[in-house]
């Protein structure tokens, strides 16, 4: 960790490396294997749910455990997300946890 | 006659690849904005976050590790929750990978990179309608990651003036902009199966083990609940 602009923390470079190579990992995996992967059935269910259970994963206990506030804004921006775009539910979300804090510390 | 008539053709495809790459860029300026902005605020120096932003590329893998990041940071469990994130890109490039005939070898190489949720669905649309050409995906390219980069450099150098972020509520941006992007994959019951099962057992292991373990645990959870949830369909079943 650091905060000088130009550094590099050895770990942090070791994050951001790992990430890296993973990442593009993936997006040539697919041309090795284009044509051959034909996931079916209850394995092509299992990997269509990988986003979102680890999406959920990641922001779970930051909404769930960390008080009422971020729970209900949580709800909030699950309801502006039915109709919103991106970028408004982010305003929704940010607003409601401002207005709902304010409440709890009142 | 030759030469001119290539020369029109390519202008055609950058003109074409602009057009649709523009409103995608667009979207992207204040989501890149708030992840410079956040990720200064949560120790990351602005060499670091540029760093990521160009050797990783992934919107969501981003969002998640500045999430989970802490002081000593987590390797394994960035790296871990980046290739879950990030292993719908298989699924992606063997789909697209058959659709690269003009490509040279070293064009596919580099090119795939630059593979995100937007340039990919936009290149498989070229390739429904016209044969992808280099051209036009590099144009996309083009546009798209020095939006990535310049937006987020803007939130990096802004982001290490505004100071804590959750007098702001800027800290509840990656929570909130989490839910829009599940709300974005809903595909009906199946996904609220997964994403319960998830958020639960999340929940649980922050509880009890405290992070990073709420990502494995929670990613297991709703990748298991998906498989064991799953029945046949009996329309698909009839066709194959």
């Amino acid at each position: 960790m650091t905060s000088a602009f130009l550094d590099v923390d050895p770990a942090a470079f070791a994050a951001i490396a790992g990430m890296a190579i993973v990442t593009y990992a993936t997006r040539v995996a697919g041309l090795a294997l284009a044509g051959r992967l034909a996931l079916r059935g209850r394995a092509e269910a299992a990997f269509e749910a990988i986003p979102p259970a680890v999406l959920t994963a990641v922001i779970a206990p930051a909404i769930l455990l960390a008080g009422w506030p971020e729970a209900v804004a949580g709800a909030l921006t699950a309801l502006a997300a039915i109709r919103l775009p991106l970028i408004a539910c982010v305003a929704v979300g940010v607003g409601a946890v401002v207005a709902l804090r304010a409440i709890a510390g009142a | 006659m030759h030469a001119s008539q290539s020369t029109t053709t390519r202008r055609e495809e950058i003109r074409a690849a602009l057009s649709d790459i523009a409103a995608p860029s667009l979207a992207l300026v204040p989501i890149g904005v708030l992840f410079g902005a956040v990720a200064t605020a949560e120790g990351l120096s602005a060499a670091e976050t540029m760093l990521m932003s160009g050797f990783v590329f992934a919107g969501g893998a981003q969002f998640a590790a500045i999430e989970i990041w802490a002081d000593p940071v987590p390797v394994a469990a960035i790296v871990f929750s980046t290739l879950l994130i990030n292993l719908r890109h298989v699924l992606m490039s063997a789909s697209l990978a058959p659709r690269t005939g003009a490509f040279a070898t070293w064009q596919r190489i580099v090119g795939f990179h630059f593979l995100a949720d937007e340039t990919w669905a936009l290149a498989e649309r070229r390739a429904a309608a016209a044969r992808l050409t280099p051209t036009y995906y590099f144009t996309m390219i083009a546009l798209f990651f020095p939006t990535w980069l310049v937006t987020i450099s803007t939130g990096a150098v802004l982001g290490a003036r505004i100071g804590d972020p959750q007098t702001y509520g800027a800290d509840f941006a990656f929570p909130a902009l989490f839910i829009a992007l599940i709300a974005a994959l809903w595909k009906g019951p199946a996904t609220g199966v997964v994403v319960a099962a998830s958020a639960v057992a999340a929940a649980c292991a922050a509880w009890l083990f405290g992070p990073p373990w709420h990502v494995p645990a929670g990613a297991v959870a709703g990748i298991a609940a998906a498989a064991l949830a799953w029945r046949p369909d009996p329309l698909k079943e009839r066709e194959t």
